[in-house]
């Protein structure tokens, strides 16, 4: 996204912010707090039967305002962009599936499952063609794991701080639990070829969005996804079968998959050459940044809420890693010169999100939040500033950088650079 | 249960060797796909032009496909608006404000011909013929000032066009992360 979208999307945040603060708990309580139901008074539903039974549950309609976030898409269209969840409403480290992100490169097919196939062919003994039924026999694994855009947080690049909630400026990662068929068995059955090293994924959606997958990873931990949280995928996470890549950038976890082709090398398609590169200083770009670095992100409290007076809060957030399992995550609340160990919420997973909490006493001075995650592999969250010496800021993609919230004494949360 | 995983199985016995094909016993539903149904779905092209279809093209064809079912979105001559600007920008990526197209920033040729076919236009992915996605690539070179407006890319010749940006990008797999 070039800078001048990028401030158009950002005003039209502005006037969301407020109402999906609402929503958070961490805005003043208004005219409500008069009316409670509070003792003696019993309240109005003891006093009549509630609502029947419904055949699929919804939050309650006082939860509304907790929904995704469109950041835009391309004009012209739809459904060519991506949708943001709203993580500083969020608890715990599932994202409920209707809150799950989404980006799609054009729209959201409606695929009948009767008529969906899989085919694998290529490089391979047997050219097989799988019906979803069919893949619905097959051994199954389940596994707890986030998914990140690559392009999450992208509007950090820029010199100003975006003026954005969390779920806004790192909201397009999310945590489910996946299940489905392990590649690797499928690719026995079809028997790889010698030499073929790589497998062309292709989606069945309007832009057939494809992506070269390296056999070492296939055959490691690839899923073919067909159930997120318990039920079927959601259309727009896939259905009726989607590639699962756990910890690397969510684009290549193709949605809709209805194509697998054994090659020797990559195919170099738009969205491993055109996209999903990364621009640096000094005009090279990096190709083929598969695993999603170690990363957190402070969202109780974060930017748009307000304290209410100076005492004791509970500070939370979620880590994350492509490189393995989180190790320790450090909260300051002096930008940076003093850490604390936050407590990790077990358990603590591989390539999962995980929940951090600490408790924060907060003087009614002016502080700044931050969160540093280090994973297993020796990865460390790094400074904003170190980050963009390293890697400039015209990349798109792969930002992981510490995020920094200052809290004024008037109790205003704000993203700040610091 | 494929001959190699019972390989595996019988070897798991006595030894971890095989430990990542552990023995899963599968059902083996996959039904044999034939050329003609492979042919039918893969539309992919790689880099050494694997999987160009029959057909050619010139820049001269692709102005006017361009100008009646890609102008509106990308503009006069690729300049871009509404959609992404698919021309110029060339000598801009180690700048302040890089310009990334076709011309300046795409390593391949043959991914133009893959994502057009496949993708484009948006509201009418894969209606085009394969003469009208070589003429398309061609124009869209051309104007990038790679190839000539004469120049004919045929199966054989579009993979032998050479981007300017080809040399400047760093594969970070099989290398962990960056």
């Amino acid at each position: 996204m070039d800078k001048r979208v990028a401030s158009v999307s950002r005003r039209r945040f502005l006037g969301r912010a407020a109402s999906l603060l609402a929503a958070t708990g961490l805005l003043a309580r208004g005219a409500d707090e008069v009316a409670a139901a509070e003792p003696p008074e019993v309240p109005p539903w003891m006093k009549a039967p509630g609502a029947g039974f419904s055949p699929y549950g919804a939050p309650s309609k006082y939860e509304s305002k907790v929904t995704r976030t469109l950041m835009r898409s391309q004009p012209g269209t739809t459904g060519s962009g991506a949708i943001r969840t709203p993580l500083e409403a969020l608890e715990g480290t599932i994202t409920p599936s209707g809150l799950h992100f989404e980006r799609s490169h054009s729209g959201v097919p409606e695929i009948d499952p009767d008529q969906h196939r899989l085919l694998i062919h290529g490089m391979v003994k047997r050219p097989l063609i799988f019906t979803i039924d069919a893949l619905l026999r097959y051994p199954m694994v389940s596994r707890v794991h986030f998914l990140e855009c690559s392009g999450n947080s992208q509007l950090m690049y820029q010199p100003a701080p975006p003026n954005l909630t969390a779920g806004q400026t790192h909201g397009l990662v999310s945590c489910s639990d996946w299940t489905g068929v392990p590649l690797r068995l499928l690719l026995e059955e079809a028997g790889v070829d010698r030499g073929g090293e790589w497998i062309l994924a292709e989606g069945a959606d309007a832009a057939a969005m494809s992506r070269s997958i390296p056999m070492a990873k296939a055959i490691d931990d690839a899923i073919l996804a067909l159930f997120q949280n318990g039920e079927r995928l959601r259309p727009e996470n896939g259905y009726p079968l989607r590639l699962f890549l756990p910890g690397w950038e969510g684009n290549m976890s193709v949605k809709w998959l209805r194509r697998l082709k054994v090659v020797a090398a990559p195919i170099m398609t738009k969205d491993e050459t055109s996209r999903y590169t990364d621009l640096q200083a000094d005009g090279k770009s990096l190709m083929f940044t598969y695993p999603m670095e170690v990363k957190s992100v402070i969202t109780q409290p974060s930017h748009g809420m307000t304290l209410k007076g100076a005492g004791l809060y509970q500070m939370s957030g979620i880590a994350w890693s492509g490189n393995g399992t989180i190790k320790k995550v450090e909260l300051s609340t002096d930008g940076g010169a003093t850490w604390r160990d936050a407590a990790l919420t077990t358990p603590v997973l591989p390539r999962a999100l995980t929940r951090f909490r600490l408790p924060w006493r907060w003087d009614g001075g002016a502080a700044i939040l931050k969160s540093r995650a280090t994973d297993d592999a020796g990865g460390v969250q790094p400074e904003r500033a170190r980050f963009i010496a390293e890697h400039g800021s015209n990349a798109v993609f792969h930002y992981n950088a510490i995020a920094a919230w200052s809290v004024a004494p008037n109790g205003e949360v704000k993203h700040v650079y610091a | 249960m494929s001959m190699r995983s019972l390989a595996c199985g019988l070897v798991l016995v006595a030894t971890v060797g095989c430990a990542r094909a552990a023995v899963v016993e599968t059902p083996n539903l996959g039904r044999p796909a034939t050329p003609a149904q492979i042919a039918g779905w893969d539309i992919s092209v790689g880099p050494d032009g694997a999987g160009l279809p029959p057909g050619s093209g010139t820049a001269v064809k692709g102005a006017a496909v361009y100008e009646q079912k890609c102008q509106a979105c990308h503009g006069a001559k690729g300049a871009g608006q509404p959609n992404d600007r698919l021309v110029g920008g060339q000598g801009t990526l180690a700048g302040a404000t890089p310009v990334r197209t076709i011309g300046s920033y795409w390593p391949y040729s043959s991914t133009v011909f893959d994502y057009v076919r496949r993708a484009m236009p948006y509201i009418q992915p894969q209606s085009l013929t394969n003469d009208e996605v070589y003429a398309l690539a061609a124009y869209l070179l051309n104007l990038n000032g790679i190839i000539g407006e004469n120049d004919e890319l045929d199966a054989r010749t579009l993979p032998k066009v050479k981007m300017p940006n080809q040399d400047n990008f760093i594969r970070m797999y099989p290398a962990r992360g960056r």
